[in-house]
């Protein structure tokens, strides 16, 4: 056998009271995508971190080309030729392609040549890109090559993508996939973070799976099931939600000609939205972010006022009613952000629960608080929706991600909603919490509630709703039924390609 | 190397104890301050928290604790509600100086007439006074987004120079042969905020301070609007999203914190003071946002601080008068007090921990 490009020796790292990894060894080999699997909370941030040099390990050793390979700092894998895209990019915002991969570079050469190598590379790769346009101006999917030919001008023999997939259209994705088998061709390895398990399929010649920090199996993707890998990674069987065939009622949500400005700076604003929902009716709402979700969310859940025909509730005009009234009437949301909007952080669980049950479980009396029954509620929630916690007076913060986003999803499903708004239920919690939560919001539409789910994970889409639409700059796509959608479909709802230009390769 | 690592909640145990902690270390590194000034710490810190209220003229000292503890906790009561959302009232001085100007000037309208609706007329003068000059803040908060940390403390300034000028003007005695300052309220029956037991320092203000801080504590724990107060301090966005008004809640936080520091000023000139004078502030306003962090921003906490606070001022005095400590000193020691709590209070959500050093 050759010598593997690296090589993982039973890496270990702990955190104050959890193992992030243990025990962690696998190859990477020459000129392979190699997949690492698992779960949010698995471990694969802690080890890439561990690759690239942010994070020293507690015990084990890396070998890079059977040589010993301890970055002490990002700066020094980067000379050993080690490259990372994180997921969350940082670029500025005013300055534009070049100045701001001038900004990450040791000794940047002058600007006009930069942007020449800039170029040079960027069609090399099948990723056009102007290394004058301000980065303010591009979007996700441009914004990711940014950060892409960052790395490749370093000539990279390891390039790590952390979830790369995750602000792309399905087109997008397309591209991308183009440009990373031309580095596999070229000699380059690539480590390739994901959940996703059909991209994975489709793109990695190797698989590692984690499963709370251990290294659970290794595979080979096209030769493996998804339902295989996602049980190795999950470490169960999994639940398909179940949906039982039933009949929309009249519409309960309509939404017309809604356009609002972003509260937010860099926000996008609506532009003459239009949507309706049945009662019984999952709407599902994909896009990339950033296309107007939270803005959407505001809108429909009081936070952002709009003009009072805009948004009607089973007829009535709600556009100006604030968050407590349209609660009143029986329209919930549920926003994307855990902490700090939907729940209070340093606040108990009993607190939270009150900050939007106290309208329709009545736990005020002429503004006077009912803490026990506020009590009663919390620990209602924590009881059907499996909160894992030691109880209602502990401090929202001090909750697990999946945990919290149980508690903010079951506080909305307990109150009855007539309309349910919520926006990435699922993100960042873990596969047996998230079909939990899908299949409350389909119990939940099953009993006659009128739901709308936007979400940007579209298996969670295709899975749990009745018709589909996508958010793209603030424009919402006429809905469809999802059964009949292709893939393809989707991508151009969600907005194509974006114009990029397609992988010449 | 020594790393603070963030607690998963916040400490209860902590959080108690770290206004205890921070009057020790008060005392230990002001006892070392007072010991390079070349006085004998012990005796220095023994006069200022003993003497006033166990010492020979306690008699004499404690009614003063009453008298000067009351305007700051009825001051920082007001604070405190804003501090809790993030509105930051710093022109408690400002507002505090309009509701004496506003409340003696109603009852100096009056004068000599006896008659007993004059003294309440004030007190709502007095309120009204301290409310409109912190709207004025809150209005431009509202409505043109400015900063009320700023505009409220140049308000302070605006209302020492309105004060000058009303005592030299306006409400100067015109028996007072020439001399700045008002008529006497002490000496007007029918506007005059007396000791309700003599010689107890119990006025009118120590009620209205303690019926502040019921009122606070049902308000915080009890009340909607409180917890709404309080979840905007703590997740603005999530506030919004529970559907808080945010201008609302400034106009209300404001409106309240002047209002009860206008009432304190009233209380002060028509009583203790009696006369409205150039020198009448003597910086209860600015003392009273220690004694709200002090209290941690909590009602009991606020009433035992402003106790405390009034013994260093009246501990103070004593040991300048006998151990000839300066002034400045004891102002550096109640500075400290302060410091000591914001240092200490970092313990609440984070705990230390000895580590290695590392990259992470």
């Amino acid at each position: 056998m050759t010598t593997p490009l690296l090589s993982l020796q039973g890496l270990t790292k702990a955190y104050p009271g959890v193992v992030a990894n243990d025990h962690v060894s696998f190859d990477i080999a020459e000129g392979e995508v190699h997949a690492l699997l698992g779960e949010n909370g698995a471990g694969k941030s802690t080890l890439v971190k561990m690759i690239y040099g942010l994070v020293k390990p507690d015990s084990g050793t890396m070998l890079m080309r059977g040589q010993p390979y301890a970055p002490s700092e990002p700066r020094a894998a980067r000379a050993d030729g080690v490259a990372m895209v994180f997921q969350h990019f940082s670029l500025f915002d005013a300055l534009n392609v070049a100045e701001n991969i001038a900004l990450g570079m040791e000794n940047p050469p002058p600007m006009g040549d930069l942007a020449a190598r800039i170029r040079e590379v960027s069609e090399n790769y099948g990723l056009p890109l102007d290394p004058y346009r301000t980065v303010g101006d591009l979007s996700a999917g441009e914004r990711q090559r940014v950060e892409i030919i960052r790395c490749l001008l370093q000539d990279p023999k390891l390039l790590i993508m952390d979830e790369p997939t995750s602000v792309l259209t399905p087109q997008e994705v397309e591209i991308l996939f183009e440009t990373l088998k031309k580095l596999r061709s070229e000699g380059t390895s690539i480590l390739y973070i994901s959940h996703k398990l059909e991209e994975i399929r489709t793109l990695c010649d190797h698989a590692t799976i984690l499963r709370l920090g251990r290294n659970v199996g290794e595979c080979t993707p096209s030769e493996t099931s998804a339902r295989d890998m996602a049980e190795l990674m999950v470490g169960a069987v999994l639940q398909t939600p179940e949906r039982a065939g039933r009949a929309f009622g009249p519409v309960a949500l309509d939404v017309t000609g809604l356009s609002v400005p972003s509260p937010s700076e860099f926000g996008t604003a609506l532009k003459n939205v239009h949507l309706t929902v049945r009662k019984g009716e999952v709407l599902g709402i994909g896009g990339v972010a950033g296309n107007g979700q939270d803005e959407l969310l505001g809108a429909l859940s009081g936070e952002i006022l709009t003009t009072a025909d805009a948004i009607k509730f089973n007829g009535q005009p709600i556009g100006r009613l604030g968050p407590t009234a349209r609660r009143k009437l029986g329209v919930l949301t549920a926003p994307e952000e855990r902490l700090g909007h939907a729940a209070a952080p340093n606040m108990t669980l009993t607190e939270n629960a009150l900050l939007t049950g106290s309208v329709r479980e009545n736990l005020e009396t002429r503004g006077f608080l009912k803490w026990s029954e506020a009590r009663v509620f919390a620990e209602r929630i924590i009881k059907s929706f499996d909160v894992r916690t030691p109880g209602p007076e502990n401090a929202a913060r001090s909750l697990s991600g999946g945990n919290l986003q149980k508690f903010v999803i079951g506080r909305e499903v307990l109150q009855n909603p007539e309309v349910l708004v919520v926006n990435q239920p699922t993100w960042g919690v873990d596969a047996a919490a998230a079909a939990a939560i899908r299949q409350a919001i389909l119990d939940l539409a099953a009993q006659g509630t009128a739901v709308v789910c936007i979400s940007q994970d579209l298996d969670e889409l295709m899975e749990i709703s009745d018709s589909f639409a996508a958010l793209n700059e603030g424009r919402l796509s006429a809905p469809r039924p999802t059964a009949s959608l292709t893939v393809e479909e989707i991508g151009l709802m969600m907005g194509g390609a974006h114009g990029m230009e397609v992988a010449h390769v | 190397m020594i790393v603070l690592e963030k607690r998963p909640q916040p400490s209860k145990a902590w959080s108690y104890a770290t206004p205890l902690v921070a009057v020790v270390a008060t005392m230990v590194f002001g006892g070392l301050l007072f010991a390079i000034l070349g006085k004998n710490p012990v005796e220095a810190i023994g006069t200022i928290f003993w003497e006033p209220l166990f010492g020979e003229f306690s008699f004499y000292y404690r009614p003063q604790l009453l008298v000067k503890g009351a305007p700051l906790v009825l001051i920082a009561i007001g604070l405190s509600l804003g501090f809790r959302a993030g509105i930051w009232n710093i022109g408690a001085e400002g507002q505090y100086i309009m509701g004496a100007i506003f409340g003696a000037g109603v009852g100096l309208a009056f004068y000599p007439l006896d008659a007993w609706y004059i003294f309440p007329l004030m007190v709502l003068a007095g309120a009204f006074g301290g409310w409109i000059w912190a709207m004025i803040p809150a209005f431009l908060k509202v409505r043109f987004g400015t900063n009320e940390i700023l505009v409220s403390l140049m308000l302070v300034y605006v209302a020492e120079q309105l004060l000058a000028s009303v005592s030299l003007g306006l409400l100067k005695n015109p028996e007072g042969f020439g001399f700045p300052g008002s008529r006497n309220l002490q000496s007007y029956d029918a506007a005059h905020n007396a000791e309700l037991i003599a010689g107890s320092g119990m006025h009118w203000g120590v009620v209205a301070a303690f019926v502040a801080v019921i009122f606070a504590y049902v308000l915080l724990n009890r009340h909607m609007l409180g917890f709404h107060i309080r979840l905007t301090g703590e997740a603005p966005r999530a506030a919004k999203f529970a559907g808080v008004n945010p201008p609302r809640l400034i106009l209300f936080c404001l409106g309240v914190s002047g209002a009860l520091a206008g009432l304190a000023g009233m209380f002060e000139v028509s009583g203790p003071s009696g006369v409205v004078s150039i020198d009448f502030n003597v910086g209860y306003g600015f003392t009273a946002i220690i004694v709200a962090f002090l209290g941690r921003l909590h009602p009991i906490g606020i009433l035992l601080a402003g106790g405390l606070m009034a013994l260093t001022y009246i501990g103070g005095e004593i040991a300048q008068s006998q151990l000839g400590l300066p002034a400045a000193a004891i102002q550096v020691f109640q500075g400290m007090l302060l410091f000591f709590l914001l240092a200490f209070d970092l313990l609440t959500n984070y705990r230390i921990r000895a580590a290695r050093s590392e990259v992470a």
